[in-house]
């Protein structure tokens, strides 16, 4: 049998049931390879001894003949996901100290399903950022480089540390959170599967809130079949967040076993052809439709024509909820207190010295869009657009089921790259913003390497509430195209 | 638009965060780098289009006025950062207060 690190989610589950393996020897040894891969810095906290105790629950529940969806799996959990008794940062100086008193639902779901937790990820603070450099705790670095040169790679963000954990086959799944394409632009950089689900599939209770209306939970994986099962476990409708949709939740994993594309029309938006895309990436992208052909699907092409003005509306309408829901940090109830010479000294030396550079930027823009006399012009602007956006995409999906584009516009770059403008950085989510303003679901499927040898992601767009034909496009990519890629030493 | 040092000075104040004097201009020119990147938005002609403010489309539910959960007091003041004070020491849950500097004086 092949190394317990290397199977999938779907192989140790098939392992541990039939007696081949069990829980706590799965767990001891993922977390070995925590050991062995700690410079990586994808944890922020490890959580051996509650994985130990948690495998050995599972085995006992197994051997009463109760074994969940994931019984067994050990997972690694963003850093923005409450956990009951242990320490939750959000990548923030400011919640330094911070132990949750409660358990979010998506934890409290896969829990539930038998899953095991080994450590909480790193991130960009409160997820803002797409290289995981904003992290308090330090960037993680991608197990992948480019070969001939020894340089680090940054593994996208903000949910760079879940992503890196399942590329260096420390965890065959993890969590990650998505609001302008911090799942889907990791999982690219890093060769992994990742998968943003609808807004409302999962719930957003217990998890640290950026943008509220954008804000997804969504899983990490090796494989689409495994993101399904993930997403399985995770989702389902919470009464604690009045935006958890009270619908049923389909059978994802027989969606991604079922890779039968015949007749499927897979749109291809002309307005992501744009320059500054790296032509590998647009090349790839050509080909990912010819094998979605091959397979049976149509190829139509759609007009999303607002896609560019997603972008700067995203960096109004993110901003300003991220300005009132990170108006709670105040050094009074939790977290970081900087003592002041009065309470509003306080509150500002305390948010001056908890937040970082890229949170203040973030938070100053969002107070100013929404100062009084600038809300039309600006938020109230930013929502109209969303609202074209939004029409575009139900337009498109008039003509076809489903969407091509590539995930990100450049493979993994280096630590130190593209950080003199904050608009470069962001431009890194260009193709993955419009789906997350119209709160739609979005698959990143690795599906080749370029010249230096690094992993490629396509992203596949579907329908509200429509993850399962999303999953079906997805596993027929991801057989057609067999990325079998490794980052060297992993 | 561009933003000068006494606006972002000013935002700051209204976002309640002590920046340093020394930061104030340059991030007044990053700031004003975004605004003038995101005046693009203005080409789109917007009239007559409801703003979207979410897109859930079902209606937020109602729920019964119950209380359904309490008691706790303990577990909420748990991560005080000024450390917390109890009604009844040998209660925890009997409530408390969390503590800040002196506001009256």
């Amino acid at each position: 049998m092949a190394a317990l690190t290397d199977l999938t989610v779907a192989q140790l589950g098939a392992a541990l049931a039939k007696k081949e393996a069990s829980a706590v020897e799965v767990a001891d040894a993922h977390l070995k390879k925590l050991d062995e891969h700690r410079a990586l810095n994808a944890f922020i906290t490890e959580t051996p001894d509650k994985a130990r105790e948690m495998a050995k629950v599972s085995d006992a529940r197994r051997a009463k003949g109760e074994a969940g969806l994931l019984e067994g799996v050990p997972l690694a959990i963003k850093d923005l996901f409450c956990t009951e008794g242990v320490q939750t940062t959000a990548g923030s100086h400011i919640l330094g100290g911070f132990v949750p008193q409660y358990e979010s639902t998506v934890t409290t779901n896969l829990w539930r399903s038998g899953a095991i937790m080994v450590g909480k990820t790193n991130l960009d603070e409160f997820a803002m950022g797409s290289s995981n450099m904003t992290s308090h705790f330090g960037g993680v670095e991608n197990p992948w480089k480019r070969k001939g040169d020894n340089r680090k790679l940054v593994p996208g963000g903000s949910s760079g540390g879940s992503a890196a954990a399942v590329a260096a086959y420390m965890v065959p799944g993890s969590t990650g959170t998505d609001t302008g394409g911090s799942i889907r632009q990791p999982a690219a950089f890093c060769g992994i599967v990742g998968l943003k689900p609808t807004y409302g599939r999962c719930s957003r209770w217990g998890v640290v809130a950026f943008s509220s209306s954008l804000d997804q939970p969504g899983p990490f994986a090796r494989t689409v079949e495994d993101t399904a099962l993930l997403l399985q476990a995770m989702s389902g409708h919470d009464p604690k967040d009045s935006t958890s949709a009270p619908l049923p939740v389909p059978d994802f994993a027989a969606a991604a076993r079922n890779p039968d594309i015949k007749g499927l029309k897979v749109g291809v938006p002309k307005e992501y052809r744009v320059d500054g895309t790296a032509a590998e990436i647009v090349a790839l992208w050509d080909e990912g439709l010819e094998m979605l052909k091959a397979a049976g699907a149509q190829p139509v092409e759609v007009s999303l024509p607002h896609t560019k003005y997603a972008l700067p509306a995203y960096y109004i309408v993110a901003p300003a909820e991220c300005s009132s829901n990170l108006a709670r940090y105040d050094g009074v109830r939790y977290g970081l207190r900087v003592p002041g010479k009065d309470l509003t000294d306080m509150y500002e030396s305390t948010r001056g010295a908890g937040f970082g550079k890229e949170v203040r930027r973030r938070i100053m823009i969002g107070t100013y869009v929404l100062s009084a006399g600038y809300y039309d012009a600006y938020y109230k602007k930013a929502q109209q657009i969303r609202q074209l956006i939004a029409q575009d995409f139900r337009n498109a999906f008039e003509k076809c089921d489903v969407l091509l584009t590539p995930t990100a516009p450049t493979a993994a770059f280096a630590a130190g790259e593209k950080m003199d403008d904050p608009v470069t950085m962001y431009l890194n989510d260009m193709f993955t913003i419009p789906a997350s303003m119209a709160g739609l679901p979005g698959i990143s499927v690795p599906a080749g390497v370029d010249k230096d040898g690094l992993p490629l992601g396509l992203q596949l767009i579907g329908r509200a509430f429509d993850e399962v034909t999303m999953l079906r496009a997805a596993a027929a990519l991801e057989k057609a195209a067999g990325f079998s890629g490794r980052a060297a030493g992993y | 638009m561009s933003l000068d040092k006494d606006t972002v000075a000013r935002i700051a104040r209204l976002a309640r965060l002590k920046v340093p004097e020394e930061e104030l201009a340059p991030l007044a020119g990053e700031l004003s780098g975004i605004f003038a990147w995101i005046e693009q938005l203005n080409e789109v002609d917007t009239k007559n289009v409801e703003p979207l403010s979410s897109v859930s489309d079902v209606t937020l539910p109602m729920r019964a006025d119950k209380v359904t959960d309490g008691g706790v007091a303990a577990r909420v003041l748990a991560n005080a950062p000024g450390g917390a004070v109890y009604i009844d020491p040998s209660d925890k849950n009997a409530g408390g207060f969390f503590t800040v500097p002196k506001v009256v004086e």
